[in-house]
């Protein structure tokens, strides 16, 4: 892995060449202070290269007692205003001309100049203050607003929303998130990659497999370590089953943005009952506590290989039961075409991922176009729709269950030839070394970034998860529409904020 | 769509007895035996210090606990004893000063009711994805008399999940504050109960008792759906001593 190091001057310049000229969505953009050996404050920005199915990865060095500032990405490349608002939070290193100067991640209670992750902050040091956050809103006249959360009436994450509204049109939505920023990339620091697992597995529930797999792979790769061969047909099994849990429970959940009772319950027992073979498998519901780097803890025994038979059979004929319902109810049918769209050229703006880039004709799958996992011996296609409504986000994950019980099916052969029974590589720390890993979540490409120190401790871990790729578009989606729509336009992302927030 | 209603009549799914009992591999209560040289080892591989040698046993703090089965794990390695988690006693749920409850409480389930406010206070999603799961036709919290709502000013009982963040002190403050007398809290998994999961960071208050008075804690990471009934069951019986 080779990573290009510029001057802030040549950021504008690396990122129109990447981004511009070869059509490389902007995956991640982030800070990290490398003071301590003489570097200064760096920017990563890292491109994804679909040709050689790798990333580019390019480095800005800051002084740390010059300016720290430079020309903002965010009106050549859309996809980086949220990466440059969080790292002027979080290192203090401003996008000058930013179109959305307020603060991202650190809410009204945190001082000014108070910038956690550089080094001279200490993990659990507290600071209060006051600093500004304003909500966008619409001027004119019979023009009003709605202001809804953090702490909403269903069991859901918080975030705080701000519908500027013309009767029952929405004209603009404005949210406020990281409500639940824990600090996880400050948390982790100076911990071995063994310490921090149990703080990645737990950045978000719905996606801890692609999490915990993301974080390992990029260990695994920082340290040039093979993982064996049955690690990875378990591993990509968990992350087929995470998918189907995932998808099953949101296309459950979307008839609850309409009140279609029935399809809800069926959609809640479906998920209850993978949810179940989560826990027979792994130990736990959320399949936790399995991936570990190098390897896997866990083997798949062969009375669970008959269970996980047993149990998806019978939800694959629950899914088919459910998409007969969506289908034959032409009033849900009504509520779900044409509501939320998302073109084509804004999910590719935007550098969107997963279910809501591929429900609008954008074939991103990290499945397909990186090698990881087993992935590369699967017979598996990319579902795609074009309309980028609700209905095609609800079609992509239908067609997408189909594919995940097909791609069950051959790993569950796969472990059943596999002769060697290996789980787990040793790793040996030897010098500083980083890398990327990058897994494909139930929301989308999932990626982590990693650095560690000379003595194997994490120097800087980040996270970019598919919800945060996705969320920018979730205003561009609601726009036009009726607010009664926002719950199911909202549902039909399904993005989570753990992740998003860290 | 009748076709699909009358199969899903014919699986024969229905709604279940709550057991606190789980698959083989759960990673429930930690039971068992561990050699006094090795509970220092067990210690040190707990990632959250709860894990705590006395003397020459040990003691589980389960407000903290992840199931994560490192401890296990160590003694397994050093073959020094039969320590294990317990697959049939899932998870006990402690009151106050650490009573533990027991599915004694799901016997005498008539007579009462209990309105619950959920409030994420920073958690991972896991906690509120499982509390969803209790409207499941699998588990149908209706038919204990306890019920969701939509604002603080209508509950009864807080249910806390997360490890309280800075940017949500404040609403976890205005939600109890909010709530009409007599109110409950419940710190529902190991991030609200014992706060210790992620470590202390800047913007990490900590356990849900640092902010609000907790009445009852629920261990778990997440806590099983089973487990969460009791609680809640055992918050109602608690209300109506207090009305
Ligand atoms: S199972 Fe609980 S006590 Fe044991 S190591 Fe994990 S967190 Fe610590
Ligand atoms: S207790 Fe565990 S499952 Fe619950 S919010 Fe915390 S990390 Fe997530």
């Amino acid at each position: 892995m080779s990573i290009m190091k510029i001057s802030p001057e040549a950021m504008h310049e690396t990122a129109h060449m990447f981004s511009i000229d070869n059509y490389h969505p902007l995956t991640a953009m982030f800070g990290r202070d490398e003071t301590a050996s003489g570097l200064g404050y760096t920017i990563y920005m890292v491109f994804e290269n679909f040709e050689k199915r790798d990333m580019d990865i390019a480095k800005a060095v800051f002084d740390p007692h010059g300016h720290l500032e430079y020309e903002t990405l965010t009106k050549l490349v859309p996809a980086a205003a949220w990466f440059e608002r969080e790292i002027k939070d979080m290192f203090g290193i401003i996008p000058k001309g930013h179109p959305d100067p307020r603060p991202l991640v650190l809410h009204e209670n945190f001082p000014e100049g108070f910038f956690p992750l550089r080094k001279v902050v200490r993990k659990n040091q507290q600071e209060r203050g006051k600093r500004e956050y304003k909500m966008r809103t619409s001027d004119g006249e019979g023009l009003f607003e709605v202001p809804v959360g953090p702490i909403h009436a269903g069991i859901i994450e918080p975030g705080h929303f701000r519908f500027s509204q013309a009767g029952e049109s929405m004209l603009q939505l404005d949210a406020k998130l990281f409500f639940t920023h824990r600090g996880i990339e400050k948390a982790v620091e100076g911990k071995t990659p063994d310490e921090a697992l149990h703080i990645v597995e737990r950045i978000c529930g719905a996606c801890s497999v692609s999490n915990t797999w993301s974080f390992c792979q990029a260990v695994e790769k920082a340290l040039d370590v093979k993982v064996p061969r049955r690690a990875e047909i378990i591993r990509t099994l968990l992350s087929e089953l995470e998918r189907i849990v995932n998808h099953v429970g949101d296309i459950g959940n979307m008839p609850a943005g309409v009140g279609f009772n029935p399809a809800i319950s069926l959609g809640g027992r479906l998920k209850e009952q993978t949810m179940r073979l989560c826990e027979a498998v792994a130990g736990n519901r959320f399949l936790r506590g399995v991936i570990v780097p190098g390897g896997v803890r866990q083997d798949i025994t062969h009375e669970l290989i008959v269970e996980i038979r047993e149990v998806l059979k019978k939800v694959r004929f629950g899914v088919a039961d459910m998409g007969i319902m969506f289908k034959e109810q032409d009033s849900f049918q009504n509520r779900v075409q044409t509501t939320g769209i998302v073109p084509k050229e804004v999910a590719v703006d935007l550098a969107m991922v997963g279910v809501g880039a591929r429900a609008s004709g954008f074939a991103h799958d990290s499945r397909k176009d990186f090698d990881y996992g087993m992935y590369p011996e699967l017979d598996f296609e990319v579902c795609t729709h074009k309309s980028g409504d609700v209905a095609a986000r609800l079609l992509v994950r239908l067609e997408e269950l189909e594919v995940s019980f097909k791609l069950v099916d051959q790993l569950l052969k796969l472990l059943e030839n596999c002769e060697d029974n290996t789980l787990k590589a040793d790793l040996a720390y030897n010098g500083p070394r980083e890398s990327w890993g990058i897994s494909e979540s139930p929301r989308g490409s999932n990626f982590h970034y990693v650095a560690l120190d000379n003595e194997g401790k994490i120097d800087r871990l980040f996270v970019r998860s598919a919800s945060y790729a996705n969320w920018p578009a979730v205003p561009f989606a609601v726009t036009g529409n009726i607010i009664p729509d926002f719950p199911l336009i909202n549902k039909s992302f399904e993005l989570c904020y753990a992740c998003i927030d860290r | 769509m009748f076709k699909v209603l009358e199969r899903i009549f014919k699986d024969k799914i229905a709604t279940e007895q709550i057991a606190l009992t789980g698959s083989d591999r759960l990673r429930g209560k930690i039971e068992g035996s561990c050699n006094s040289d090795c509970l220092n080892k067990c210690a040190k591989a707990c990632p959250v210090k709860a894990f705590q040698v006395e003397g020459n046993d040990y003691k589980i703090d389960y407000k903290k606990c992840l199931f994560c089965g490192k401890c296990v794990e160590a003694v397994a390695e050093n073959a020094a004893g039969d320590l294990h988690h317990s697959s049939n006693d899932v998870m006990p749920m402690l009151i106050e000063a650490g009573v533990e409850a027991t599915a004694d409480v799901l016997k005498n389930k008539l007579g009462r009711s209990l309105h619950v406010r959920h409030l994420d206070a920073g958690s991972c999603n896991a906690c509120d994805f499982e509390m969803g799961a209790l409207s499941n036709s699998y588990y149908d919290l209706h038919r204990y008399g306890v019920a969701f709502v939509a604002s603080p000013r209508h509950a009864d009982l807080l249910m806390v999940t997360g490890v309280v963040s800075r940017n949500l002190e404040q609403a976890l403050k205005m939600s109890y504050e909010a709530m009409p007398e007599p109110k409950l809290v419940m710190a529902c998994g190991a991030c609200a109960a014992g706060g210790e999961t992620y470590g202390d960071t800047y913007a990490i208050v900590g356990a849900a008792d640092k902010v609000v008075p907790v009445d009852l804690y629920v261990p778990g990471c997440p806590p099983r759906p089973s487990a969460m009934i009791v609680a809640l069951l055992a918050a109602a019986d608690m209300l109506k001593e207090q009305m």
